[in-house]
């Protein structure tokens, strides 16, 4: 299981980026951490999550 | 007559203690963005006696900005960094300010970005937003970052927080509160999320955090 966004997901095996597309996330207005460092945008094609990761997915909306 | 520096800087000691002060003083922290949340940001730092403040904008003051952006009338069309020091040098005439009338890039961002300890992302556009804290945080290790998203309409003002999402990133906001067609900024809660952005970056200064 990885923890993503504090819930519970089965997700473990699965490529960062396959995860955020299934999700639609919106890529250009998001920034993710795991285990407490920030995925730099060039690794979301590589990373895989694992059992035990704990993500954070920061979704940006407009207004300042 | 204006007030001498050591007068001002013997009030606010007086008011802070000189220990805390002293921390306040050497500090030194940007502000990416001067529109609603920016401005007041910047205000309530240098009230607070910040040492030394960047302001960085590549806009000019609009007529459609007053309705929740620090500046007036007699600013209109002038370039926000420069219009935003002018305001500030009224009430903290001894604060050292930077400027920079410039859009941040990634490819400008480890340059302009690279003396200041604290950084207050400011922006706008949920993009840019994303833009400058994955760039931060992957080319500027080390920075505070107090980032923001979701301060858009009246609603809710406590709905509005803090969170810690790295030891050397915060967030504020509500999260979900988009700008959009009629639900657009208003002063009171950009103000709100303006205040906790600024009260994270004393706190991380004084080393309290929150």
């Amino acid at each position: 299981m990885v923890k993503i966004n504090g819930e519970e997901v089965q997700a473990a095996g699965k490529i960062l980026i396959e995860y955020l597309q299934e999700c639609n996330y919106p890529l250009k207005r998001i920034a993710v951490e795991c285990n407490g460092l920030i995925v730099p945008k060039s690794q979301y094609g590589i990373k895989v999550l694992c059992d035990g990761d704990k993500i954070e997915i920061v979704s940006f909306v407009g207004g300042g | 007559m204006i007030p001498t520096k050591e007068e001002i800087q013997r009030t606010l000691e007086q008011r802070h203690t000189k220990t805390v002060q002293d921390k306040l003083s050497a500090a030194k922290a940007a502000v990416c963005g001067l529109g609603g949340l920016g401005s007041a940001i910047a205000i309530a730092l240098a009230r607070t006696g910040i040492g030394q403040l960047h302001l960085i904008d590549f806009d000019r003051v609009d007529l459609a900005n007053l309705n929740r952006q620090q500046y007036a009338v007699c600013d209109l069309d002038r370039p926000k960094p420069e219009a935003l020091r002018d305001e500030i040098l009224r009430f903290s005439p001894y604060c050292k300010i930077r400027t920079d009338f410039v859009k941040l890039t990634e490819e400008n961002i480890p340059s302009l970005l690279s003396e200041d300890e604290y950084i207050c992302e400011a922006f706008d556009a949920a993009e840019e937003k994303a833009m400058l804290t994955n760039c931060i945080l992957e080319k500027l290790p080390g920075k505070y970052l107090v980032g923001a998203s979701g301060m858009a309409g009246y609603g809710d003002s406590n709905s509005i927080q803090t969170r810690k999402i790295l030891s050397t990133y915060y967030l504020c906001g509500d999260g979900r509160s988009e700008i959009c067609s009629e639900y657009g900024l208003m002063a009171p809660r950009v103000m709100i999320c303006a205040a906790h952005q600024a009260n994270t970056v004393i706190g991380l200064i004084l080393g309290k955090e929150n």
